[in-house]
């Protein structure tokens, strides 16, 4: 590996003085599980990395507070998956984060990695789009917030400014209750990336929230306000009419080795109709325990 | 910081305190530098899972864990799931049920698979497939592998 400058900032005032003196010669580093392979294998060679794990304010964990549940941007997968509020509510993200990589992936890779990586296979980006999540991000002018669906740009590009980073991912409670799902097809069960990732959200106002990824360079969100979709009676050609155009964003690549395009867009469709059903199911579930 | 950093790990119950570059990983530095040649270095990309040790309590790749970030923690290797020269249930469970062939996979297996039966005491076949999707075999003794864990639970249970 390419040698480095390491540093352990105590705050966050220091972390992104750092980040904004070194600009694109520094990398933040947070569980590692992308970055150090990318040290590694020289397609990234920083001349600092800044570690974020000794920061009191980016302390791990997730609370609740004014209608939102606040997960710290260093919040590892496992505990995201293993959190019953996120289990109960979140339930596309908790089944998200549950399959990232391996148990020993998950006890290390973060949300905000896993966002700032911006992986157009990343697990968690369309759980965080149904879901309405926001990015809350501290820079050298205070802190900002932004909705997940204005983040990602392109593979590794977010609109992440320079000396900013992220701190948080907040997800709004839903009023009402919401049915949600997450659903991907991998080449082989167990520690795989994506070949198509899907998540469903339906509520009970009948809007249905459709997001996907690894099917384009950057996982796209689609909603359906007009309720025609969480109709189990509408007429079948209404609501395949309806898919179609929720999925026209999807650009699979011809180039990627995990999949072909033609593969990519037919799981698409599958994992579409897949995920309206089980989010739907899931809402009827949800509303009958009221 | 960069040279030579200082650095305080309790490995396998003993404190250490000794320094470290900043870009060797806590697999370079345990392989290298403390000789515990148990953990193995393989794919280097956090695939395989011959690199695992527990790390504060949780298995991670150690390859993809710079030294540094492991400051004042606690690891374990599979050198010290054994005590006093006796293997423990696990392990002697591997070797009973045959499940080590060429046995470079096999610390990363045995260290995960302690982690999983510290957290589920009576795995089933998926838990114990699912708990070790991260180690690779290329041997392909999966079969014997599940068996050896689902042995040292059933064996653990009994004992209790």
């Amino acid at each position: 590996m390419h040698p480095f400058s390491y540093e352990r900032p105590a705050t966050l005032a220091r972390a992104v003085a750092l980040l904004e003196a070194h600009g694109p010669e520094a990398r933040v580093l947070a569980g590692g599980t992308d970055l150090i392979i990318r040290l590694r294998d020289g397609s990234l060679a920083p001349t600092v990395v800044v570690d974020l794990k000794r920061i009191a304010e980016l302390e791990p964990g997730i609370r609740e507070a004014d209608g939102r549940l606040v997960i710290g941007a260093t919040t590892v997968m496992t505990d995201i998956a293993a959190d019953a509020r996120i289990r109960r509510r979140f339930e596309a993200l908790a089944e998200a984060a549950a399959v990232v990589g391996s148990v020993q992936i998950r006890n290390r890779a973060t949300l905000g990695g896993n966002i700032c990586n911006a992986s157009p296979a990343a697990d968690t980006a369309p759980a965080l789009l149904v879901h309405g999540a926001v990015v809350v991000i501290a820079g050298p002018s205070g802190s900002r917030r932004i909705p997940i669906d204005g983040w990602f740009v392109r593979s590794g590009v977010t609109t992440l400014g320079r000396g900013e980073l992220v701190t948080a991912i907040e997800l709004p409670l839903p009023a009402a209750p919401m049915g949600s799902v997450h659903l991907r097809r991998t080449r082989r069960r167990g520690h795989d990336l994506a070949s198509v990732t899907l998540c469903c959200g339906v509520d009970a106002s009948g809007v249905t929230r459709l997001a996907y990824g690894s099917v384009g360079p950057r996982p796209v969100l689609a909603v359906d306000a007009t309720g025609v979709l969480a109709d189990r009676d509408a007429a079948p050609d209404a609501r395949t009419g309806l898919l179609e155009r929720m999925l026209a964003e999807a650009t699979p690549s011809a180039r990627s080795m995990r999949a072909s395009p033609e593969y990519r867009l037919a799981m698409l469709r599958v994992l579409a109709r897949r995920g309206v059903d089980i989010a739907t199911a899931r809402l009827a579930a949800a509303e009958g325990r009221r | 910081m960069s040279g030579r950093i200082p650095i305080q790990v309790t490995v396998n119950g003993r404190a250490r305190a000794f320094e470290v570059a900043a870009h060797h990983t806590l697999l370079e530095v345990l392989r290298d530098d403390l000789q515990l040649t148990g953990t193995k270095e393989c794919c280097l990309v956090g695939e395989c899972g011959a690199c695992t040790v527990r790390l504060d309590g949780r298995i991670v790749d150690s390859c993809l864990v710079l030294a540094v970030e492991a400051d004042g923690g606690e690891v374990t290797t599979v050198e010290g799931l054994a005590s006093d020269g006796r293997l423990s249930r696990l392990q002697g469970a591997f070797l009973d049920e045959g499940a080590v062939q060429c046995g470079f996979c096999i610390p990363g297996q045995i260290v995960a698979a302690d982690d999983l039966l510290r957290r589920v005491a009576r795995p089933t076949v998926g838990e114990i497939q699912e708990g070790l999707a991260g180690n690779l075999c290329r041997c392909a003794c999966y079969g014997q592998i599940t068996a050896a864990v689902a042995a040292a639970a059933a064996a653990e249970a009994g004992a209790r």
